[in-house]
């Protein structure tokens, strides 16, 4: 039986490492309202967006633009938001899986595919791994802002209109829920999905003028849709982030209070089992003198 | 008197709503002068100055690129960032202003001479609106 000191240590570190996880977790549920925030910010300009692009791809003409158009996927690329620290109970490591099993699966050779890496948990998984990383990004502040990452989008884009890839994926942590996260992978190049609509949305398109031309609109106007759900989902991610370690952070502090409920118990016992041989101890020695 | 309602929105959050008489902005092939009930358009826009005028008076805003979007008397301004003349930093948009220039003069490769210029512009576009408030 441990003696009654080595407990009292363990009952002290386990208090301190407390204090810890619970302030942790308090930053976190601050920041994760922060995250929330900005992503509610960004809905208004990623509706108007999709309402435009909708607008211009749904009208009767036929664009031959490369961005909307599938080609042979000789090439795909995997855009990987992960965090940059980790105490965040599942975040990364659920996500890198599910990336390490999906291009596994789907990939017999590093040239089939890259991957574009956003934190430093990510990268240094997949740099174990000996896997290509074409672009990455550490240090994402913990409320980015556009400009912040607006370069590693824009980059991701040209390198699909460069055609160095025919493909572009996105992985990343959907938000659902405080309590709840849900690893998503969403197609974003080439742009897909506008077809189901087609019929609902025909009258609404054919009033707008497009000054100068549709074409043209297009092309400017389709880099910075997919640039906008690339930053779309790196808010979503970051919220998510937020919500994991604050889920991890509580679990870690409920646990440290259990632990120190049973050590307090085994303390106490132990002290009772000392307090009692003592005075046995001291009856027999009296009456060994009688 | 019909107003417009206009509102700009960045991937940052809206920067702006209110209602106005007028709108001046430059689009990729010329200005662009949106009064009440204009035909629905849509345009994209260069690194340049929003006018939005009401009661004689101007406010302006400096757009980094985007698109104008007008339908119903609203306009919508869909910008990659935006800034009020109170929102800009002067000091940074100066140096931001001469560290694009020192950029271009040494010229290294295509990628980081364009967003060396970009940068350039956007810088002047700002110090634009502070000047001439």
């Amino acid at each position: 039986m441990a003696s009654l000191r080595d407990i009292q240590n363990r009952i002290g570190s386990t208090k301190k490492t407390k204090q810890i996880t619970n302030a942790m977790h308090m930053v976190s549920a601050s920041k994760l309202s922060k995250a929330e925030q900005n992503a509610t910010s960004f809905v208004p300009y990623s509706e108007k967006m999709q309402e435009i692009v909708k607008h211009i791809a749904l009208s009767n003409e036929t664009f031959e633009h490369p961005m909307l158009k599938p080609r042979e996927v000789k090439k795909t690329a995997y855009f990987v938001i992960t965090s940059d620290r980790g105490l965040a109970g599942p975040f990364n490591s659920g996500i890198l899986r599910k990336v390490y099993r999906m291009i596994h699966e789907k990939h017999q050779s590093p040239e089939e595919y890259t991957i574009i890496v956003v934190g430093r948990m990510g990268r240094d998984f997949f740099r174990q791994r000996n896997m290509p990383i074409t672009n990455e990004f550490i240090g994402l502040s913990d409320q980015p802002v556009f400009s912040d990452i607006q370069d590693l989008t824009q980059e991701s884009v040209q390198l699909y209109i460069d055609q160095e890839i025919d493909e572009l994926n996105i992985v990343y942590n959907h938000f659902i829920s405080a309590i709840s996260q849900e690893v998503v992978t969403k197609k974003v190049l080439p742009l897909t999905g506008f077809d189901e609509e087609e019929q609902e949305d025909v009258n609404s398109n054919s009033e707008y003028e497009f000054e100068p031309s549709k074409a043209e609109i297009l092309e400017s106007l389709l880099p910075q849709y997919a640039e906008s759900l690339i930053y779309g989902a790196l808010l979503d991610s970051k919220a998510s982030e937020h919500a994991a370690r604050m889920t991890a952070m509580r679990s870690a502090t409920d646990n440290a209070n259990e632990l120190i409920d049973d050590l307090s118990l085994q303390y106490n016992r132990a002290r009772q089992a000392a307090i009692t041989q003592e005075i046995s101890e001291i009856v027999s020695g009296a009456a060994a003198q009688e | 008197m019909k107003t417009l309602t206009v509102s700009v929105v960045t991937p940052d959050g809206p920067i702006l709503e209110d209602t106005f008489e007028m709108v001046v902005c430059k689009a990729e092939n010329g200005e662009l002068g949106i009064l009440p009930n204009h035909t629905p358009i849509i345009a994209p826009l260069v690194i340049s100055a929003a006018r939005l005028k009401r009661d004689g008076k101007t406010v302006k805003i400096a757009i980094n690129g985007g698109f104008v979007e007008v339908n119903d008397n609203k306009v919508t301004i869909l910008a990659q960032s935006a800034e009020t003349p109170g929102n800009i930093d002067v000091q940074r948009a100066r140096k931001a202003k001469e560290r694009a220039e020192r950029r271009l003069k040494t010229k290294k490769d295509d990628i980081d001479f364009r967003r060396a210029e970009y940068a350039l512009r956007r810088a002047i576009n700002r110090l634009d609106i502070i000047d001439e408030r």
